[in-house]
């Protein structure tokens, strides 16, 4: 296999603190021989979270399986932006058959693999739509068989790849576009979604975890762990999206940090049904603090505060500290 | 072996020995035996080694064997009806992707109003999905078909549907000659797939096309099924030679010399048709039959051919274009284009109402003394037809048409009003 030589773009303290680390204690990403799975050159927008999480995901991945890897796509904006015929970015075997199936797609390659004798592992992914909607069927289904795949969710909240609409994963009051910032109640009018990583749970398949880009080790330590177990995975990872949030391009990861230090996005991690780790927050922080930034939500800032929306949304990221024991240094893992 | 043995588990068998490596399906009648059958040969290990997968659904079913297809397996799956609809979007897909996936379609309608009987019209709504359809007309043959399919798909990189009469045929007992496993491994080499995912050599498979080359791509796409025009041919009788027995081909010529009226059919009804072809020649009457072993790809030339020296034809079809007329008659026209031989479909059987051959022979003569309807409904029910027309008429909401005919016909409570 041919790899296209690594570049460093990050820059910051995450990144040289690595070099100073043994090299055992490094990022799979500052590693020299990382894969480079998703390599430079693909269409996305500059800022993407989506192409950022997918990188890290399928390196660590990789890098799990002595990149004995294969994996299989949904259709949305990793689909499309990373393989326009004839060029590809993918330096791993990678199949993309439609919108809805990429757990079915996996099972299948698992199924192969087995019955043939080899090694080679299977991950899927798929945006929060393909995951979270219409590929849920399939999802649950790859889930309740136990079948050999990693399924990684890349949720950026909503349909980024068909212009900006609502999927069952876009948070209460975010305008999209089938969600506009008009009406009574301007925005996504409803609950908080479908909660895939607690679906997930109810399967007690062997592992499930959300992280987000914010925290490469997180994510990357992660995927590994879930590369340690045979059955199905499932890794859920907030990847913001510049253009669908309406965030300036180098806030990407500042955002996802947001979601994360408010309550928004518990992270946490579980085997068998049963949450065995989460990550603390440090210092809680108001939900304004990640709503503000993010032209999706500026309609409950102006022209007068949305008080009571936004009293909805403090209750929702108070419940996941309650609910993960967000904030409980005894409960640290 | 020559066998007394269920149709689907003549299938089931006989799939077995073509060694498929991942099976999946989701059941619905009248598939069902097939996939239990599998189901318990690999369960058993006398299949083996093999992966069956209890997926969720047929979308699910046609996924799965699209991941193992890609990834170097022998993919094999079976459906009908409404699960065939239900996988539409990746029947498609694997056709797209040059995937040499064999499934079984154990023909049945399509609701609404729901029904489970046989008709055509599930692989028929097929038409234009880039897979080779391939019809049994007995049990033997659609044992047979499943060896050629497995063969031609592999050489072509295309997925071949296998069609075999829900029912009629699927739950039938029939001696059944169910090959050995010597034959069918000479036959039938190991799957050796044009592109798979492979960590040692990575490919991307899928990839976003735009219009610079998606034209190009269907054109190949119809440019092989072209070219299955020539191998099915070629296969049926290397079969023949290998297994001892005529099976398969394009078309099948029964008394077509000097044959004025030809009647073109598909599938089990072709027996039936063929009886009446018998008593009628035994009167001295010049008809015939064509089979058609192949609807995709289409046999032009040689329908074409065996129509040569016919006067008139009459396309015994069970399916409906509706709004359009007959499905298989269109592409007969097609076949004839420029020669003026005048021709009749006739939609028969619909949701498995019998086709007997009393009303055959009875469309046959309306045929050759040229009083046939140009689109006939065999044995529809005129008197019901204009008596739910006339409902219509004056009420502007008539109800469910199904419940008022079967108020009607006295199968149902009274008090659905
Ligand atoms: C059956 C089907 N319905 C609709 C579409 C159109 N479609 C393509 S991608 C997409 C949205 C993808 O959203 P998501 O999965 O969240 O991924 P993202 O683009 O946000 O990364 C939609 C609706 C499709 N390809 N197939
Ligand atoms: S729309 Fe969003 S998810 Fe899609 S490429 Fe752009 S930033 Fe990434």
């Amino acid at each position: 296999m041919s790899y296209t030589p690594i570049k460093f773009h990050q820059t910051g303290t995450h990144t040289l603190g690595n070099r100073l680390l043994a090299p055992e204690d490094r990022t799979v990403q500052s590693s020299l021989d990382r894969a480079n799975a998703l390599s430079c050159g693909h269409r996305a927008c500059q800022g993407c979270g989506e192409a950022l999480g997918a990188r890290y995901a399928v390196d660590a991945a990789m890098a799990a399986a002595g990149r004995d890897l294969v994996a299989a796509n949904a259709t949305g904006c990793l689909e499309v932006f990373s393989t326009p015929y004839p060029e590809t970015s993918w330096q791993l075997p990678w199949i993309h058959s439609l919108f809805g199936n990429a757990a079915a797609v996996a099972t299948g390659i698992a199924a192969a693999m087995k019955v043939k004798g080899r090694s080679t592992r299977v991950i899927a992914q798929g945006g929060d739509g393909g995951t979270t909607d219409i590929g849920f069927g399939c999802l649950s289904g790859m889930f309740e068989r136990d079948d050999d795949v990693l399924y990684v969710c890349y949720d950026n909240e909503a349909y980024m790849n068909t212009g900006v609409q609502r999927s069952s994963a876009t948070p209460p009051a975010a305008r999209t576009a089938t969600t506009v910032a008009a009406g009574p109640e301007p925005g996504n009018r409803f609950g908080q979604g479908k909660d895939v990583p607690r679906i997930a749970l109810a399967h007690e398949i062997p592992y499930v975890a959300t992280a987000t880009v914010a925290n490469l080790r997180d994510l990357e330590a992660k995927v590994e762990k879930a590369m340690g177990f045979r059955g199905a995975r499932y890794v859920h990872v907030l990847v913001p999206c510049p253009l669908g949030w309406g965030t300036p391009s180098d806030q990407t990861i500042r955002i996802a940090r947001l979601a994360v230090e408010t309550g928004l996005f518990p992270v946490f991690e579980a085997e068998h049904g049963e949450i065995t780790g989460t990550l603390k927050i440090r210092e809680k922080r108001p939900v304004e603090d990640y709503l503000r930034p993010q032209k999706r939500f500026a309609h409950l800032f102006s022209p007068e505060p949305a008080t009571a929306t936004i009293a909805r949304l403090q209750a929702i990221a108070d419940r996941n500290v309650a609910r993960y024991g967000l904030l409980d240094p005894a409960a640290e893992v | 072996m020559l066998r007394q043995i269920e149709g689907s588990r003549a299938v089931a068998e006989t799939v077995a020995l073509c060694r498929p490596e991942v099976i999946c399906a989701y059941p619905i009648s009248p598939q069902t035996h097939i996939v239990e059958g599998l189901g318990e040969l690999v369960k058993t290990g006398a299949l083996a080694p093999c992966e069956f997968v209890n997926v969720e659904s047929e979308f699910a079913a046609m996924s799965v064997a699209i991941g193992a297809s890609a990834a170097g397996a022998r993919a094999y799956t079976a459906t009908a009806s409404q699960g065939l609809l239900f996988m539409v979007e990746a029947v498609y897909n694997a056709s797209g992707l040059g995937l040499p996936i064999v499934m079984t379609v154990a023909n049945r309608a399509i609701g609404a109003p729901i029904n489970i009987w046989n008709d055509h019209t599930d692989s028929m709504s097929q038409r234009d999905c880039g897979w080779i359809q391939l019809f049994a007309e007995t049990n033997q043959e659609a044992a047979d078909l499943h060896v050629q399919a497995f063969r031609l798909a592999e050489e072509l990189s295309l997925p071949v549907m296998v069609c075999m009469d829900g029912f009629i045929l699927t739950h039938a007992f029939e001696r059944v000659d169910i090959p050995d496993q010597a034959t069918v491994d000479a036959f039938l080499p190991p799957f050796e797939p044009r592109q798979v995912l492979d960590p040692a050599d990575p490919v991307t498979i899928g990839a976003m096309v735009g219009p610079e080359a998606f034209m190009e791509v269907r054109y190949l796409a119809h440019h092989r099924q072209t070219e299955a025009l020539a191998r099915i041919p070629e296969i049926a009788a290397e079969f023949a030679a290998a297994f001892g027995r005529e099976s398969g081909g394009l078309v099948r010529p029964y008394r077509l010399d000097d044959a004025e009226t030809v009647v073109i059919a598909l599938g089990s009804v072709l027996g039936t048709i063929k009886d009446v072809v018998d008593e009628m020649r035994a009167e001295g009457r010049r008809i015939g039959a064509l089979g058609i072993g192949s609807f995709r790809p289409f046999p032009h030339a040689a329908i074409r051919a065996a129509l040569a020296g016919a006067k008139r034809y009459v396309v015994v079809e069970k399916s409906l274009a509706v709004g359009g007329g007959g499905v298989v008659a269109t592409d007969v026209r097609m076949a004839l284009d420029g020669a003026a031989i005048p021709g009749i479909t006739a939609v028969a059987g619909l949701g498995g109402r019998a086709i007997t051959k009393a009303s055959l022979r009875r469309l046959f003569e309306a045929v050759i003394v040229g009083t046939a309807e140009p689109l006939t409904f065999l044995d529809l029910d005129r008197g019901i037809v204009e008596r739910e027309l006339a409902r219509m008429r004056e009420k502007r909401r008539s109800g469910p048409i199904a419940e008022n005919i079967l108020r009607d016909v006295g199968a149902v409570a009274a008090r659905i009003v």
